[in-house]
């Protein structure tokens, strides 16, 4: 049955005021991708995981411009984990090495990648890890890049070492390398962790397992004989992928996917 | 969209040796005409201090422009960063400094009061945290701001502004409660 429409809003002489006219594209919102704050088997969310839920907050300005730091805060050789020292580090030397991309698929080029890992041993450079591995005079673990035009970036390091942890009873960390990325919006910043395939230590740790089952997999990086370096190191790729922008504008609270 | 997202993870208890820049906590050089400094504490659930937190903001510049050309309104010459980090102490305090940032228009209509985005990292986070600090001096502002306002209640509103430091000083105090009765607003971006 046809319903009359209702009669369209006297349109104003001038631009309105609402909206100054900004056009703001926002970045879409994961669905099924994050782990929730409050996962019961990682015992560290028990007194810091918010209780309340979060608060809907429209991307506005503030959400989807963000700091475009690069090139000036990374030497080329900050890329290089196994050459800040005089010696190089024990273990296996590997390369890590893929793009960062949005969900659209598009390279984010320019932005600021931060990774930081335990040595062979699985012991940190950190005054807390108590680890009884030894530390490694030749490795710090902390590395810096910058991604090209796109989106590429390239890390050499050596594996590093699984480690034990007082979450539950003989709990160790399967292998991994931290990673810190702005993205260009402030939307965009993600911090996360590379595993590496095969590991036998996932089924238990409950860090890996608090992410949905259906995105784990995309925290393991893959084996790549092409990035492989005859000779001399193992490669490894995984790709990074930040929120892109949809397709609507503004968006109104309540409109949460 | 044909790329899966990535998902995010803790930044562990370690973040300590990757993560902190000696220039984070400095927006501004220490000491800027006009400068302020954000401080405060990251507090637990059982109102233990956080210790092993990373603190970041990221902001408009007195002007209410961005360096960035996403900004609608186009960009403004890079030359303040906007964005500063800074990892909680022993006593699980924070600071940052940097200038009072402009009001911003909202794409919805009104005018975003003065605000910094806020986020917290930490040991037992899964992702991070984001919530607003607000400024004492623009109570007017603050009232009119669309975000303050969504939360439906000015008592939950007034959470989310700083509180001022001693006369003079240009210091803001924010203190961040990840649980419990003075539990922060958090903000789903």
């Amino acid at each position: 049955m046809a319903v009359p429409a209702p009669a369209p809003p006297p349109r104003p002489s001038h631009p309105p005021a609402a909206g100054h006219g900004l056009a703001v594209t926002p970045y879409e919102r994961p669905a099924g991708v994050h782990p929730p704050l409050d996962f019961a088997g990682y015992h560290s969310t028990r007194l810091r995981a918010p209780h309340r839920p979060l608060v809907l907050l429209p991307q506005r300005l503030t959400e989807i411009t963000g700091p475009l730091l690069g090139a000036e805060r990374v030497t080329a050789a900050d890329a290089d984990l196994t050459a800040q020292h005089e010696g190089e580090p024990q273990g296996q030397r590997i390369i890590v090495s893929g793009r960062v991309l949005d969900s659209g698929g598009r390279p984010v080029p320019g932005t600021l990648i931060e990774i930081w890992q335990p040595n062979a041993g699985g012991r940190y450079r950190h005054v807390v890890d108590d680890h009884p591995a030894p530390l490694d005079p030749n490795f710090t673990g902390v590395g810096r890049c910058v991604t090209d035009s796109e989106g590429r970036y390239r890390f050499v390091t050596i594996k590093p070492g699984s480690y034990p942890w007082r979450n539950h009873q003989n709990a160790w960390r399967p292998a991994h390398i931290h990673f810190s990325l702005f993205g260009r919006a402030f939307t965009q910043r993600l911090v996360t962790q590379m595993f590496f395939p095969g590991d036998p230590l996932f089924f238990q740790d409950p860090i890996f397992n608090s992410v949905p089952e259906g995105a784990r997999d995309r925290l393991i990086s893959r084996f790549d004989l092409g990035l492989t370096v005859p000779e001399w190191a193992l490669g490894y790729r995984w790709d990074i992928v930040l929120r892109g922008r949809g397709a609507t504008a503004f968006e109104q609270p309540g409109g949460h996917r | 969209m044909s790329e899966l997202l990535t998902p995010s993870q803790t930044v562990g208890p370690f973040l300590a040796i990757g993560l902190p820049w000696p220039d984070g906590p400095f927006v501004v050089p220490e000491g800027t005409p006009g400068a302020i400094t954000l401080t405060g504490r990251v507090f637990d659930g059982a109102g233990d201090p956080v210790t092993d937190a990373l603190v970041e903001t990221w902001q408009a510049d007195p002007d209410g422009r961005f360096a960035h050309p996403d900004d609608p309104r186009g960009a403004v010459p890079a030359g303040f960063r906007g964005f500063g980090r800074c990892p909680t102490g022993p006593d699980g305090s924070y600071r940052i400094v940097t200038l009072k940032p402009g009001p911003l228009p909202s794409p919805d209509g009104g005018t975003e009061a003065p605000h910094l985005d806020v986020s917290v990292f930490a040991r037992g986070l899964l992702d991070r945290v984001v919530t607003r600090v607000y400024f004492p001096d623009e109570a007017r502002a603050n009232e009119a701001d669309p975000a303050l306002a969504s939360l439906g209640d000015p008592a939950l509103a007034a959470t989310l502004v700083a509180a001022p430091g001693p006369e003079g000083t240009g210091e803001l105090r924010f203190d961040i409660h990840l649980q419990g009765d003075q539990e922060t607003v958090f903000f789903d971006v």
